[in-house]
Formats: C-alpha cells, sequence, structure tokens
C-alpha cells in the first residue's frame, strides 16, 4: 500500500473533479447548442426552465431518467447493453492524459507542485489516438447488436468513416509531434511558450496551419458531427445507430458525443494553440487561458453544426482519401524536412 | 506480480473463448479483450510504446475491419450443427485441413514450450525499447533491413488487395 500523502490525496481529488467537470461540459455543451442554434436562425431557444432557460439540461437529464428502458425483442442483450458502456468510458478515458494547466500548489495548499492532469504519461499522444480508435466499437456495436437496419447502417457507415479519418487523424498529430520532438502533451505544450517579434505567440497553429485545418476537420469527423454526422443523419436513417435506444443508454451515446468534443477541442488547444500560454495572466492561473480557448473551439463545432449542410456520403470517402490523406501526408513530409533543414 | 497474472489470464482465457463460442462477433469481441491483456502485459514490461502501438494497429485497426467483414456477412451463428456429430477428421474438405493444421499447431506448441524454460528474460536489452526515440533509432540503423523488408511486404500486400478489389468492379 502506498503511503497517503497529501499529493495523493489532491490527486484522486483532481481525479473526480475532471471527471465532474467532465459531465457537466455535456450538460452545458447541450444548452450551448440549443441556444446557439436558436439564435443563428432568429429563435429565442429554452427560455422556460430557470433564469433564461439555464435550467433546461437539467430538465432533460430528470426526462431522460424517467423514461422507459427499450430493447428490440432480436437485439442481442449483452452487446446492446454493453455499446453504450464502450461510449462513454472511452470518452471519459481520453480526457485522462489531457494536461489542462501548468503545474500549481494550489496558492500554497501542497507542498510540491502537482500538474493539472490526471496522468502524466510520456505516450500521451498516442494514448489518445489509441482511445480515440477504440470508441468505434461502441457506434458498430450499437448498430448491430440492435437488429435494426437504420441502426446497422448507421453503425456500418461510422465505422468506415472513422477509419478513413483516422489516418488523417494521425497524420496531422505526427506533424506536431515532429517539431516538437516529444511525445507527451506537457512538453508540446511548454515547446510553445513565448513569442516572435514580442507579437506573435509561438502557437504551432503559425507553424502548422494545414495541419490545424486537418486535424480539426478529420475530429469533426471523428467525433461525427455536421457536416460530417452520417452515422446519425436524420433524414435518411431515423436516428443511426442510436434509433432504438431509449433512457439512460440513449444519453450515454450523447453524453460520449459531447465529451469528445470537449477533449477534440482540448487536445486541439494542447497541441496547436500555446494550451495554458497566454498573454495578461501569470502562469498559475493559465488554465483560465485553456478554458478560454476550448469554449471557442466548441463554440465553432456549434457554430459549424448550423451553418454547413451536410456532405453526401460518397463526397466525404472522396474527400476524406483523395484530399485530405494526401494533404496530410505532403504536409508531414514538408515539416519533416523543414525541420531537418532549419535544426541541422 | 498479480497484475502480471491478471492479464495473463485474461487473454489465455479470452483467447481460448474466441474458438470455444460460435457467435464470430463475439470471437471478434473476445480477441480485442485478449490484445487489450497483452497490451497491459506490455505496460507491465516497461513498453509503453509497443502497448499502445498493440492497441491502435490490432485492436483499433485491424480489428475494426475484422468486425466490418462479420457484419456485412451477418453471419451470427455457424451452421454445423449436423457436422457437430462427425469426428472432426471426417467432416468435409475445408474443416478437414483446419483440423490438420490445428494438430500441427499444437504439436508445435508442446515442443515449443517444452523447449523454453531455464533462459534468462533480462538477458534482453530491455532499455533500449522503453522510449520511442530510441526504438526509432535502433529500427532504423541496426534494423534497417528488416524494416525495408518489411514495408515491401506491406506495400505488396496493399497492391494485391487494390487488383483484387478491381477485379471484382470489372465483373459488374
Amino acid at each position: 500500500m502506498p503511503a497517503v500523502t497529501p499529493l495523493l490525496v489532491a490527486q484522486i481529488v483532481l481525479t473526480l473533479f475532471v471527471f465532474f467537470m467532465l459531465l457537466n461540459s455535456a450538460a452545458i455543451m447541450v444548452y450551448v447548442e440549443r441556444k446557439v442554434a436558436a439564435l443563428l436562425q432568429q429563435r429565442l431557444g429554452p427560455y422556460l426552465v430557470g433564469p433564461k432557460g439555464l435550467l433546461q439540461p437539467l430538465a432533460d437529464v430528470v426526462k431522460l431518467m424517467f423514461k422507459e428502458e427499450l430493447r428490440p425483442k432480436a437485439a442481442d442483450a449483452f452487446l446492446f447493453a454493453l455499446a453504450p458502456i464502450i461510449s462513454a468510458t472511452c470518452a471519459f478515458a481520453a480526457f485522462a492524459v489531457v494536461p489542462f494547466g501548468a503545474s500549481t500548489t494550489f496558492f500554497g495548499l501542497l507542498r510540491e507542485p502537482m500538474k493539472l492532469q490526471v496522468a502524466d504519461v510520456n505516450v500521451a499522444v498516442l494514448v489518445i489516438f489509441a482511445i480515440a480508435s477504440m470508441s468505434v466499437y461502441g457506434i458498430v456495436l450499437a448498430g448491430w447488436s440492435s437488429n435494426s437496419k437504420y441502426s446497422l447502417l448507421g453503425g456500418l457507415r461510422s465505422s468506415a468513416q472513422m477509419i478513413s479519418y483516422e489516418l488523417s487523424y494521425g497524420m496531422a498529430l505526427a506533424s506536431v509531434l515532429v517539431i516538437a520532438s516529444s511525445l507527451s502533451l506537457t512538453d508540446i505544450v511548454n515547446h510553445q511558450n513565448g513569442y516572435w517579434f514580442h507579437v506573435i505567440p509561438k502557437w504551432f497553429i503559425f507553424v502548422q496551419p494545414v495541419g490545424f485545418l486537418i486535424y480539426f476537420t478529420a475530429g469533426v469527423a471523428e467525433t461525427n458531427r455536421a457536416p460530417f454526422d452520417f452515422p446519425e443523419a436524420e433524414q435518411e436513417l431515423v436516428a443511426g445507430y442510436h434509433t432504438e435506444y431509449s433512457s439512460m443508454s440513449f444519453a450515454m451515446f450523447f453524453l460520449a458525443e459531447y465529451i469528445n468534443m470537449v477533449t477534440v477541442s482540448a487536445v486541439a488547444t494542447d497541441l496547436f494553440l500555446g494550451g495554458w500560454h497566454g498573454p495578461f495572466l501569470p502562469e498559475s492561473l493559465g488554465w483560465i487561458w485553456f478554458l478560454i480557448k476550448v469554449g471557442a473551439l466548441l463554440f465553432f463545432y456549434v457554430w459549424m453544426r448550423w451553418t454547413l449542410p451536410r456532405y453526401r456520403y460518397d463526397q466525404l470517402m472522396t474527400f476524406g482519401w483523395k484530399i485530405l490523406l494526401p494533404v496530410s501526408v505532403l504536409n508531414l513530409l514538408a515539416t519533416a524536412a523543414g525541420v531537418l533543414y532549419f535544426n541541422a | 506480480m498479480t497484475l502480471f497474472y491478471l492479464f495473463g489470464a485474461v487473454a489465455v482465457v479470452a483467447s481460448l473463448l474466441v474458438i470455444a463460442q460460435r457467435n464470430p462477433i463475439y470471437s471478434v469481441l473476445l480477441l480485442i479483450a485478449s490484445f487489450g491483456a497483452l497490451s497491459g502485459l506490455y505496460v507491465l514490461l516497461d513498453a509503453p510504446f509497443v502497448a499502445v502501438t498493440q492497441i491502435i494497429v490490432y485492436a483499433g485497426a485491424i480489428m475494426v475491419l475484422f468486425l466490418f467483414v462479420v457484419m456485412l456477412l451477418n453471419a451470427p451463428h455457424e451452421e454445423t450443427e449436423h457436422d457437430e456429430k462427425i469426428h472432426p477428421l471426417r467432416r468435409p474438405g475445408p474443416m478437414r485441413f483446419g483440423a490438420a493444421l490445428a494438430a500441427v499447431l499444437v504439436v508445435e506448441l508442446v515442443w515449443a514450450l517444452t523447449r523454453a524454460g531455464g533462459s534468462e528474460p533480462s538477458a534482453f536489452p530491455v532499455a533500449e525499447f522503453q522510449t520511442v526515440r530510441m526504438i526509432g533509432k535502433s529500427l532504423f540503423t541496426d534494423y534497417a533491413f528488416p524494416f525495408e523488408v518489411t514495408s515491401l511486404l506491406i506495400i505488396v500486400a496493399m497492391v494485391g488487395a487494390v487488383v483484387l478489389a478491381r477485379r471484382e468492379a470489372v465483373k459488374d
């Protein structure tokens, strides 16, 4: 048994806090999504429950909890129950290796500084990639086990889509890794500290604009969000892979989708937007910058959903394989050549 | 050590169940579980990179394709009811071949297990494979030739897959 030190207690508290905040981020995103959608379409959005409709997510959760849990007769009971659990678990697990602030002593509460991160793994970027590649199973199994043609089509589409865009996603990650020459997200963030000519922050988005675009595009496709939301295209597939789900198991897919959005945005912040580095604030308050950047990316997600129409499925595949992948490979080659030229 | 036995037990039991039960979807999932346990063993061996690669390549990419194919074929149960009573070696063509291969595999396993034993596991240069940098270095210097040969093999397989996929499209 390891001794119970203040650091261990702080680590456990931090882990629970991250879990709690991820749950809340999903609730906040539901509200933001509905409110922003309404504003973009000149409607009011939720406004009845609580001040400005702020308690709407809570009402939604209560509604979902009291709904009846349905299961199609011919469904595979075990996998039908397992699929949403896989989705939600992968969504939470991926955030574990994401750092969201500089080391801190919590205003002198701890004797030694602690990293604001659940687990500091030296292959963090690859761990995120691995968990992202596992999360496809939740959707595929949901589609198959429901024994419904709409679900199955949604699941098949999703697996094809995620396999196709995973490659570009990995290439975009690799081009950042080449510049930072580290696989640890903390190292990558610290590599982006400082300014060029005292004005432009040393963020990787300015070195890797193409990489950022590829990463974010592939990230949107990986999280199955509009304009790449084929697995659940309402007009064609009723609701896609979760057509047959109801109540809390449906809520788990919903939760997973929003948490995955948060994770993609948080990783994008760490990789391209300088993480918790920013002007005006001291290093110990860097998490405020982190939250601002993640919030901006999440707003962009919602904005995009209500601005762009959905692609056609063959367009999605053509775009992924014939444009995004070649561009990302060329970007990686150019980056590696640049690093060799300037560093050697 | 407890963790070693835990991961080992999961890997062995899952692998056995892959062939012991009849639903191909469950077989695929159990194989994934087995890969996950193997990856846990790699972490215990201080090789996080190998562990993560195991998940990304096998569990994340290859098994998704397996699952994809099984789902597309939509064969939830093997149709072996009447074959069940016949001796494995007397069943129709491919099955007999499979049974023979299985027998060869068992003989090989027994041979390998009896020869293994006494050797010291620590004789392996562990430190060389801990960090990604070290793996990359040894891969592109000491093991450059096997690396290139492997990439050639993969390209051949890829070209083969494309050719096979194309031929079917022409037939339509």
